[in-house]
């Protein structure tokens, strides 16, 4: 079965090192990280994600932007490591646990 | 026409973690029910109960408004903003949580649990620049009227939110009445019995039920038995 590719995009460090560790801690999910919109944009070109997740510092034209470009579910992660960052990518993808 | 949904007690999700035992009403932790995400802008009730000398160490939230009502007990909080307090029954607790912040929670006592309510709701603006307040309520002021407790305006009775929501609990005696209006077109209500019994458009609630009502702009309460309970307005859409 194929790894899950997560992209979580946001600025604030230590929060991305919690989401990223928390998704890599789960088998079968991949996390990876990008801190702005084109970061984000540039790393479609190696990976073919199946989420991106939102998280705070972005711009409303970063949003935008990230949004238009990915065909995929693109969420918020409201900070993730605390009990909601699973339960929205399930949804987000509708798959179950 | 009211729309309504009925949540009873024991259809919440739980979790069991020794330490601590907590009821989830929405989607939480190892809890996922795609059914049960949010009532509105409502993300997260869960009805936690911790032991002595326990508590939930340093985690991270952004953009989230996070409300915290103790029920019994006191809660030590600490947070990446460096403010340190202790939060009892009678008292309400608010973070906003917007460009990022770590804070951690631990039962005040060594000995005796705690139990409190931790609720989060979608905040309406964005990366704002997280911030901590807490409030000692007079429990006199909810003895068989509504007490607001949080609102949208820094102003107004309570703490407050970035959002379009106000937040009521009622300490009410048996065979009392008493209706809420809404404040906002478009808002809902979502209603959670703390302990006792009342009876909202023809739904019998009981402790630790949740009901949610909307397209409606006002709504009458019935008390059956004694009761406290808490009113959680919220946008339906945001």
């Amino acid at each position: 079965m194929q790894n899950i590719e997560i992209l979580i995009v946001g600025q604030h460090p230590d929060i991305m090192k919690t989401i990223l560790r928390l998704l890599n801690n789960k088998s079968g999910w991949n996390g990876t990280a990008a801190f702005n919109a084109d970061e984000a944009i540039e790393k479609s070109s190696t990976i073919a994600f199946n989420v991106v997740l939102l998280g705070a510092g972005l711009t409303d034209i970063e949003s935008k932007q990230i949004q238009q470009h990915y065909k995929i579910p693109v969420v918020q992660h409201y900070g993730g490591g605390s009990g909601l960052l699973y339960a929205e990518i399930y949804q987000a993808l509708n798959i179950q646990p | 026409m009211a729309q309504t949904i009925f949540h009873p007690a024991a259809s919440r999700g739980k979790a069991d973690l020794g330490w601590l035992k907590s009821y989830h009403t929405f989607s939480f932790g190892g809890y996922y029910n795609p059914e049960r995400m949010h009532f509105g802008a409502l993300r997260v009730l869960n009805d936690d109960t911790v032991d002595g000398g326990e508590g939930f160490g340093e985690h991270p939230h952004d953009n989230m408004e996070i409300i915290s009502i103790p029920l019994k007990g006191g809660l030590k909080h600490h947070d990446s903003m460096d403010n340190v307090a202790v939060i009892n029954d009678g008292d309400i607790q608010v973070m906003s949580a917007g460009t990022g912040i770590f804070h951690e929670e631990h039962n005040d006592d060594q000995d005796e649990a705690v139990q409190f309510l931790q609720i989060w709701v979608y905040p309406n603006v964005l990366n704002v620049e997280p911030r901590y307040d807490q409030l000692t309520l007079n429990k006199d002021d909810r003895h068989n009227k509504l007490q607001q407790i949080l609102s949208p305006n820094p102003d107004d009775a309570g703490v407050w939110i970035y959002q379009n929501a106000w937040f009521n609990l009622g300490s009410f005696d048996k065979d009392l009445n008493t209706e809420y209006k809404l404040h906002a077109e478009g808002n809902g209500v979502y209603v959670f019995v703390i302990n006792g019994s009342i009876k909202i458009n023809g739904q019998v609630l009981n402790t630790r039920d949740g009901f949610g009502i909307w397209d409606i702009d006002k709504f009458n309460i019935e008390i059956l038995e004694d009761a406290e309970f808490l009113l959680m307005e919220v946008p339906m859409s945001f």
